[in-house]
């Protein structure tokens, strides 16, 4: 077996301070890169880019119970852009959803954590993600149960920049906007590269806020690796109920890993074992 | 049979008849109007989230509402329906989340709209997805009963309703209708038709006329196509030993694929089938396009008697 020996620095979700949440999602890259290290495959860069948004809206904001994990009025988070399923199973190993020995079974033949997540295989995931543009549909429908059921239940929806290239998301903001769903919530991962490069090369988006602006959603921008700006950013989300909000979170794709950051490519691929050795060192993690 | 009613009447009732259930929901796509779901929004607004003119989105709020414990029914046009395919196949039979899909105007049977509305291909696609169920009913009656009895289903499921109205067939409440069995409307021992949706009452009809010509016809309404019902397949094969499918559906996929596909397995029994021969349709009325694309009562007694040589 390649990788780390696992290991975990935190349990319990009493953490709150940025210092302790930066700390939490150092652990996570670590995870991240050994799962995709010891697959060979799977979506390093995008998994980088979203786990300090992870950590904060995990330890921080979700109403959820990791010993109970179909709990009726959990809020829901659904991963969306569901190739960084490294950076999801990370949190949900950190918060004690999964164990850490559970991440090695990222992409192994009747693993939990399967390539893409799966709310059929994995405790703590309420979507089944794979096709990207899908997420914001089912985070739709998830808020309107949740209003009918007169719950304060939130959802939460993390959404890559690339993925709204998909012209379903616009259905999805139309509709939410129509439905007043202040109880939506939109994490947008703006890490500008996709999967054959930059986005600005495969598709310009020009002014993403003015657009969710004009669909009708509140919006906010956020550096989406400083951990103040991101705890902002949630309180912004979770005091705007007048209609869907979106936090639209500037990263770096890769972010943590040198020869990761910014580098389409690694938007889908593994490191090799002299890297490996390198992601590890920055990381803090003797080997 | 001298009362004539649309299937898609009947699952405008069935909606209305499930309300009491609080968990029903009902979504639309701006076509409520046609696909009847209306009588249920006007009483139940509370109850049905328009999706506007976004078919994609509709699956999947579905999905969403499905995965919190509610019962959707989303309706569109058939034709519709196929734009968000995908989003059937991975957010509602992948995680098998019990959404349950109506596509109306189905068939060329659905007129002067023309060949872009008249889906030829749903039946087929939906019967490749794991965990669905594929119903199309053949009349108001029917409908009205199967669709009422989806809401206890845990799986997904894809029903076609026609525009157009057709005989009814069937007594109100007729408990003999269950998802899953077919029903043998007519015994017979030269031939067994084995027919859905519109087609059922053609093959009624050419029934009677083979009949008259001292043919003795089984008909069957198929109205799960699938899991289709392999016993009575067997069965009418096994009685009569020539079948005919009926579908007003393209020749590939649908009915007569999957008739055909269980006889190469068991008893290859002869089949004819009657079906669009892979190819579209055009403005027409409906019987017009029955004659058109051949499937009416007359190419249905014509294919029955092809069948009945090759025994």
């Amino acid at each position: 077996m390649k990788g780390h020996p696992c290991w975990q620095l935190f349990v319990g979700d009493t953490m709150t301070t940025a210092d302790e949440l930066r700390e939490v999602a150092r652990a996570c890259r670590v995870h991240i890169v050994d799962m995709v290290y010891r697959a060979q495959a799977g979506h390093p860069g995008g998994s980088l880019s979203e786990i300090d948004l992870l950590t904060a809206l995990y330890k921080t904001q979700l109403n959820v119970r990791p010993n109970e994990p179909k709990w009726n009025d959990r809020d829901r988070f659904i991963l969306s852009k569901g190739h960084a399923s490294p950076g999801m199973y990370a949190i949900l190993a950190e918060m004690g959803f999964i164990t850490v020995e559970d991440l090695e079974s990222y992409r192994v033949l009747g693993g939990i954590c399967q390539g893409h997540v799966d709310m059929k295989w994995c405790p703590g995931v309420d979507f089944s993600a794979g096709s990207l543009g899908m997420g914001l549909s089912f985070g739709m429908g998830s808020a309107i149960a949740a209003r009918l059921d007169k719950s304060p239940r939130q959802t939460y929806v993390m959404l890559g920049d690339g993925e709204i290239q998909e012209g379903s998301v616009w259905e999805a903001a139309m509709a939410a906007a129509h439905h007043e769903l202040g109880n939506l919530n939109v994490i947008l991962d703006r890490n500008r590269i996709q999967n054959d490069d930059f986005c600005e090369t495969q598709m310009r988006m020009f002014d993403i806020p003015a657009k969710w602006k004009a669909f009708g959603w509140n919006v906010m921008e956020i550096d989406g690796h400083n951990m103040e700006d991101i705890l902002d950013g949630l309180k912004f989300l979770s005091t705007s109920n007048d209609g869907p909000s979106i936090l639209i979170a500037q990263t770096i794709k890769g972010k943590g890993i040198s020869y990761m950051e910014d580098n389409p490519s690694f938007h889908g691929a593994a490191p090799n074992d002299e890297q490996y050795a390198l992601a590890m060192k920055e990381l803090g993690v003797s080997q | 049979m001298s009362r004539m009613e649309a299937t898609r009447d009947g699952y405008g009732q069935a909606l209305l008849d499930l309300a009491e259930n609080e968990k029903v929901v009902v979504l639309e796509a701006d076509l409520g109007k046609s696909t009847k779901s209306l009588h249920f929004r006007k009483q139940h607004p509370e109850r049905t989230v328009s999706c506007g003119i976004g078919e994609q989105n509709m699956l999947l709020v579905a999905a969403g509402m499905a995965a919190s414990g509610y019962i959707p029914f989303a309706s569109t046009f058939a034709i519709f329906t196929e734009r968000a395919f995908e989003q059937m196949r991975n957010g509602v039979a992948r995680p098998n989340l019990a959404v349950h899909l109506c596509g109306s105007h189905g068939g060329t049977h659905t007129g002067t709209d023309g060949s872009s509305a008249q889906s030829i291909e749903d039946l087929a696609i939906y019967r490749t997805l794991p965990n669905v169920t594929v119903i199309h009913p053949s009349d108001s009656v029917s409908t009205r009963i199967l669709t009422k009895e989806l809401a206890q289903s845990t799986s997904p499921s894809y029903m076609r309703t026609a525009r157009n109205k057709t005989p009814v067939l069937y007594d109100d409440g007729d408990d003999s209708i269950q998802i899953g069995k077919g029903i043998q409307l007519r015994d017979g021992s030269d031939v067994a038709i084995i027919a859905c949706g519109v087609l059922v009452s053609e093959a009624l009809k050419a029934a009677d006329d083979l009949e008259a010509a001292g043919i003795s016809a089984t008909v069957v309404d198929m109205h799960t196509i699938k899991p289709i019902d392999k016993d009575l397949i067997d069965k009418v094969a096994n009685r009569c030993g020539a079948i005919v499918t009926a579908e007003d559906h393209s020749i590939i996929g649908g009915l007569g694929g999957a008739v055909a596909e269980h006889l190469s397995t068991s008893n290859g029994t002869p089949l004819e089938r009657i079906g669009v021969a892979d190819r579209f349709g055009e403005s027409g009325q409906a019987d017009e396009m029955l004659e058109l694309m051949g499937l009416n009562a007359k190419h249905i007694e014509q294919a029955a008697r092809k069948v009945m040589s090759r025994k």
